[in-house]
């Protein structure tokens, strides 16, 4: 069993995040949301009928005691629409809980540093309890904690792209100085590299197109939830066999002078 | 947040205890590793690791390279003040010390100066006693724009201040300030601070989050070893590190070595750190963090120094005086503490270009400290 991880004022027993889009059925995506065991489920405010939240297929889906929902800013290109989009979903979804995302670019989604920063900035203020998506920018993700984000989530590669952990060196440096938890988003392809995500110290991870496109999305949220838990749990234990290093022993000790002391 | 509120989830016995216990297979974990965490550098201080000395010496060397290129730094203290309304039990300026008192006057510290510049240094690092009313911010203030003008780089070694004293300092061109903890055993500390401000701990404690809210470049950290147990003051002085770097990420941090030594008529060390028990310290340190700066002084002996330099250390100093007036107006009066290595500066750096590495004077501009 992995230790909770607190973000906020929430306490999660399940490290492995999801996403709703991609899915070829609302049916799927709930039964692999559930198989996956995440207790936090990230949603688009494009994809909600945010007028008539009640009639919404897609949150009724996601209607389980469980499950937090986790609204996301994805289609805005600015702070100024990301802030009006967070008031939105805060309305509709009642929550105060959002995923930043701002990606100006269509093409590969990349996540826009400075107008995340600013609306990250005023989001808190708000009284949002705001997880930005964003680069593997050490600095980058300091500046986000000092705005007071409850958490940050750099990419692994870019989104959708299953490449795996390609930042792999950033991550590790923003895992070693964040003061608040870090869950990798974006690129995690297979649960090999979800655990190695965990491994080195991830507080979680969020993986959508990886289920959502697998064969067997429901298979795969299983294969994906034993992976993350495994990963925390050799994190956690911090006891991994040691590499065999060999270290040569140079000709001339270091050491030797304290004889003649 | 404060260090204080993480300090306070540990137990100083629990910890003593656990470094004691580290297994000879913990160590060669922690020597395998690429990062190093907090329990790897209990187990590399720890006395399982001592058959390792030389393979820590070997990492601590690249790892130093590593970041720090083939270079040493040096710089000199320049004892303002020895006033101290003080009673530290081990410091020879304590309040209860019947000794000549003197702080220095603008024209004293100019003499000073003139003797450092003439022996090449761009590094200095200034020190004064405990005494508010003597030594305090009007001093500072009114010393600073004088000293400033003949320096690359000002460090500081005072009384713990607030944070808005320390950024009106910054302004003033300080970049650097140390504040040795001594001891983090509370209860010990107490026993060797009875009187003064200094007695109050926690403030003590919570001295590097205002210099790291004020913004200070670099902050040094510190225990006198010896004055508890060596091992479990290391380790607390590591987790301090370790927060420390977390919150404040614009910092940079600086260690320091200084050993308390048995000599007759001064406070007995509780525990003694000898020569190679301070090598296996010094290494521990840098495999647990490749980019803190391991600083040491000349009350170490020529022989440790001359070899110490290729096993981490990256900055030191040279020709020494730890009397205010020192240098030139006084040079008779009463030091804080016994120089072992009392070789001038130009001798040092020959030291330090013998062992291949090359002497660095200059490495900062008070151009890059405008706001």
């Amino acid at each position: 069993m992995n230790q909770s991880l607190k973000i906020a004022d929430k306490i999660f027993s399940s490290r492995l995040f999801t996403g709703t889009g991609k899915f070829s059925s609302t049916k799927v995506m709930e039964e692999t949301i559930l198989a996956s065991g995440s207790e936090l489920v990230t949603v688009a405010l494009k994809r909600v009928a945010h007028q008539h939240i009640e009639n919404d297929q897609l949150l009724a889906h996601l209607n389980h005691a469980h499950i937090h929902l986790l609204p996301n800013t994805s289609g805005v290109r600015t702070a100024k629409e990301a802030i009006y989009a967070a008031e939105l979903a805060r309305e509709a979804l009642e929550t105060n809980w959002l995923k930043l995302e701002i990606h100006p670019d269509p093409k590969y989604l990349m996540p826009d540093p400075i107008e995340t920063l600013a609306a990250a900035a005023a989001l808190v203020k708000l009284g949002f309890t705001v997880l930005p998506y964003c680069h593997a920018d050490p600095v980058l993700c300091k500046r986000l904690e000092e705005a007071g984000v409850a958490a940050v989530m750099p990419l692994g590669a870019p989104i959708g792209s299953n490449q795996g952990l390609t930042t792999l060196t950033m991550l590790e440096i923003i895992i070693q100085q964040s003061t608040i938890p870090v869950i990798i988003d974006a690129g995690i392809g297979k649960p090999s590299q979800a655990a190695q995500a965990m491994e080195m110290g991830a507080d979680a991870v969020l993986i959508n197109t990886a289920l959502a496109t697998a064969h067997d999305p429901k298979a795969m949220a299983i294969a994906f939830k034993q992976a993350v838990e495994a990963g925390r749990l050799a994190y956690e234990l911090g006891g991994l066999a040691p590499v065999n290093n060999h270290h040569a022993v140079a000709s001339s000790p270091l050491t030797s002078f304290l004889n003649t002391i | 947040m404060l260090f204080t509120e993480v300090f306070n989830r540990y137990q100083w016995d629990k910890e003593h205890a656990s470094i004691y216990a580290k297994t000879a297979e913990e160590v060669i974990r922690a020597l395998s590793r690429h990062s190093r965490t907090w329990e790897d550098f209990k187990a590399l201080i720890s006395p399982a690791a001592f058959p390792f000395l030389e393979q820590m010496a070997q990492l601590s060397q690249r790892e130093t390279q590593k970041r720090f290129g083939k270079t040493i730094q040096l710089y000199a203290p320049l004892y303002l003040s020895n006033e101290c309304q003080n009673i530290c039990t081990y410091c020879g300026f304590s309040l209860d010390n019947k000794i000549p008192r003197k702080t220095l006057t603008a024209l004293e510290i100019l003499q000073e100066i003139a003797v450092l510049k003439e022996m090449g240094y761009e590094h200095v690092l200034l020190v004064t006693g405990e005494a508010q009313q003597l030594v305090g911010m009007d001093y500072f203030k009114q010393m600073l724009p004088l000293i400033k003008k003949h320096f690359a780089h000002i460090a500081l070694e005072v009384q713990p201040l607030d944070e808005e004293d320390y950024v009106t300092l910054h302004r003033l061109g300080v970049n650097t300030v140390l504040v040795y903890q001594e001891t983090y055993h509370q209860e010990d500390y107490k026993l060797h601070h009875p009187k003064g401000k200094k007695s109050n701990f926690n403030y003590r404690l919570e001295t590097p989050d205002r210099l790291g809210r004020a913004g200070i470049h670099k902050i040094g950290l510190g225990a006198l070893l010896g004055l508890d147990d060596w091992r479990t003051d290391s380790a607390f002085t590591a987790l301090h590190l370790q927060y420390l770097e977390k919150q404040y990420w614009q910092s940079r941090f600086s260690i320091s070595f200084p050993r308390l030594r048995p000599h007759a008529g001064g406070l007995e060390p509780k525990t003694v750190i000898n020569d190679a028990e301070l090598v296996q310290l010094i290494c521990a340190w840098r495999l647990f963090n490749g980019e803190v700066e391991l600083s040491m002084s000349t009350r170490e002996s020529e022989t440790f120094r001359d070899h110490i330099i290729k096993l981490g250390i990256t900055s030191i100093s040279a020709g020494s005086k730890t009397n205010p007036g020192g240098y030139a107006v006084a040079p008779q009066s009463l030091e804080q503490f016994e120089i072992d290595d009392s070789r001038s500066p130009a001798e040092i750096a020959t030291v330090i270009q013998k062992a291949g590495y090359e002497p660095v004077w200059k490495d900062w501009d008070p151009s890059l400290q405008t706001i």
